[in-house]
């Protein structure tokens, strides 16, 4: 299945990965084909072992695959060697994790002006931006606090500050609300998808929680490493939040 | 590289500082690791020097021992026929008797008696020490004592002042009087203050057996050797053992080897050192490699985000280097502290370069401690440190 839409910032080619195992070979990704443009925000939902993790995983450039094409603004992260994908990891896509997002020594607005400094891009103008950053999600008395001191959807909303700030051409979560009440993990996707589609970045989150995908401008659903099934209208989409979790 | 190395340092100054009292008690304990390696040091240093002080401070190059004595001076016997022999060879400037034995001297008031390396030297020789104070001795046959400062420094002699030498000779306890002309810097001998008496006299007040009692030809113990030029010194010693009968040259760092106990007590101190250097390669590493598998994630984030192997690795290097520095700073500071309230009695000797290289040591032992960790953060893979792999 092949979704094309114009100005791809992503675009993957008949991605596949297999694994060699004691039992044989296993598919984990099936020649899986998508575009994501930039400003689109995008939830890859499916059953444990649907192959969505893996599909992130090479998508975020930390994994390659066996065979296909992974397109992120026209560069393809297939054929990378080793320190191609990490400086790619480190100036276009922005990642936001589970849990363990936040490096623990770090205060809030030093993790997100991490970003920053790996990119060697850390001024005067990027340290107000990750300030500002950090007071639009309702971080503004929290800057100077190390992640212990925060709670669980507070540091998510410092994980997605940090996968921003660098202005990456995509952006990944996986499931970001995993850790947080529905309440907290409500308003976590709503300021990303906020942020996704006002910066125009390409985003792209990884959920097994359907009630999620509200805010999402199209699901891609997986099974068994293969895209089964896209919902891109928004009575598909609120039908499919509705539902509730897989 | 600077890139590298300025992110690096950023994360490792960060971590250390916001976890400021863990890292503090590994600094401690290498600070407790520096405060045994430096003591050990100055230990070895002490003693050996205790042991050698007079023989490595002699303004010569060889020593000859009656042959077959292994350069043991106690254990080697020479008259004077055999100094004359040594004094005709070749290359040759000046040589000289040495007579070693050993004395109580006594003290004044309830002091015990303290013993005393007993040297006869030829005065204006080779053998006789150059005095801080006072004046050389006058004659071989003159009762005159060179003290050194050590002798000084424990019965607070002074020059002019008269010192009683007690010896036994055949069954029976002597005294001698002689006077303090001349005070030398430490010139210790087998681990004892030295007096310095001349050979002639030396040869009179020496401890005797009943058959020596009566003996009229003076016997040294070993023929002290001032070269022309030093750097002929193996022809010399060469010449030496083949033109004169019955004895055998060393080096002075022949010599200094052959003291009885001197190589087993060094090479046990050195030992001592090696073990506990050893072991605080094993704490630092153990440290760090318990911490690195404490903090897998937090790695496996900062990879994902982009962070490359060497900011890693280098991050690691400095964090160990910094731990390091300040357990070596603190362990050096604690050794300077307590080598202040030691008496000069104890031997224990802080020797700018042997403490220099215990230091250099120590400050080796925390980057080749973390050797193991460092190479297990390096790698990490992203993928199994968040749990996203398959």
């Amino acid at each position: 299945m092949m979704i094309n839409m114009n100005s791809s910032a992503l675009e993957t080619k008949a991605v596949t990965k297999t694994y060699q195992t004691d039992f044989g070979t296993i598919q984990a990704v099936d020649a899986v084909s998508l575009s994501v443009a930039a400003g689109e925000f995008v939830a890859l939902v499916g059953p444990s072992g649907s192959g969505k993790t893996t599909m992130l995983s090479m998508l975020a450039a930390l994994l390659q695959p066996s065979e296909g094409q992974i397109l992120l603004d026209g560069v393809d992260l297939a054929t990378m060697g080793e320190k191609e994908r990490v400086a790619m990891r480190r100036e276009k896509i922005g990642f936001t994790f589970q849990a363990n997002n936040l490096v623990p020594y770090l205060s809030a607005v030093e993790n997100v002006e991490l970003m920053l400094r790996l990119n060697d891009r850390l001024d005067k103008a990027g340290k107000l931006r990750a300030r500002e950053l950090l007071a639009r999600l309702g971080l503004g008395e929290r800057l100077h606090n190390l992640p212990g001191q925060m709670s669980g959807g507070q540091q998510q909303r410092v994980a997605i500050a940090r996968a921003l700030i660098h202005n990456p051409s995509l952006v990944l979560a996986d499931e970001p609300t995993a850790s947080l009440d529905t309440e907290r993990a409500y308003q976590v996707v709503e300021t990303f998808a906020g942020l996704i589609h006002e910066q125009k970045r390409a985003g792209i989150m990884v959920t097994h929680d359907l009630r999620m995908v509200e805010y999402v401008d199209r699901v891609l659903m997986m099974r068994d490493g293969k895209l089964v099934q896209i919902y891109s209208t928004r009575d598909e989409i609120m039908g499919l939040a509705r539902g509730g979790k897989h | 590289m600077r890139k590298i190395f300025s992110i690096a340092s950023y994360l490792a100054v960060k971590e250390v500082w916001r976890n400021r009292g863990r890292f503090l008690l590994v600094s401690l304990v290498i600070a407790l690791i520096t405060l045994l390696v430096l003591f050990i040091a100055a230990l070895g240093e002490g003693l050996g020097n205790g042991n050698r002080e007079y023989i490595s401070k002699l303004d010569g190059e060889l020593i000859v021992y009656q042959a077959k004595s292994d350069f043991l001076i106690a254990a080697s016997r020479l008259d004077r026929n055999r100094l004359n022999s040594v004094r005709r060879v070749s290359g040759v400037a000046d040589a000289a008797m040495l007579g070693t034995a050993n004395g109580n001297l006594i003290l004044s008031g309830d002091a015990e008696p303290l013993k005393v390396a007993l040297l006869g030297v030829e005065p204006g020789r080779i053998g006789e020490p150059a005095v801080a104070e006072g004046r050389q001795l006058s004659t071989d046959l003159a009762d005159e004592v060179i003290i050194d400062s050590n002798t000084a420094f424990r019965t607070d002699l002074k020059v002019g002042d008269a010192v009683t030498i007690r010896v036994t000779q055949g069954t029976k306890d002597e005294f001698f009087t002689l006077q303090v002309v001349g005070i030398s810097d430490g010139q210790q001998y087998a681990l004892q203050p030295a007096v310095f008496v001349p050979f002639y006299t030396w040869d009179r007040i020496r401890p005797k057996s009943e058959a020596e009692v009566n003996l009229s030809n003076p016997i040294a113990n070993v023929v002290l050797v001032k070269l022309e030029d030093p750097e002929t010194a193996a022809q010399v010693q060469q010449r030496i053992n083949s033109q004169v009968n019955n004895v055998e040259a060393a080096t002075l760092k022949q010599a200094i080897q052959a003291l009885p106990g001197y190589s087993a007590q060094q090479s046990t101190l050195n030992t001592q050192g090696g073990f506990t250097l050893f072991i605080g390669i094993l704490v630092i590493g153990g440290f760090f490699q318990i911490q690195i598998l404490q903090k897998v994630a937090q790695i496996g984030v900062l990879k994902a985000i982009g962070a490359s192997n060497p900011v890693v690795a280098w991050a690691s290097v400095i964090q160990i280097t910094v731990v390091t520095i300040i357990g070596v700073a603190i362990g050096g500071l604690l050794a300077l502290l307590f080598s202040l309230t030691f008496p000069p009695t104890v031997p224990i000797v802080f020797n700018g370069t042997t403490s220099a290289l215990a230091l250099v040591a120590l400050l080796l032992i925390g980057p080749l401690g973390g050797l193991v960790s460092i190479r297990y953060a390096v790698r990490i893979e992203p993928l199994k440190a968040l749990g996203l792999s398959s």
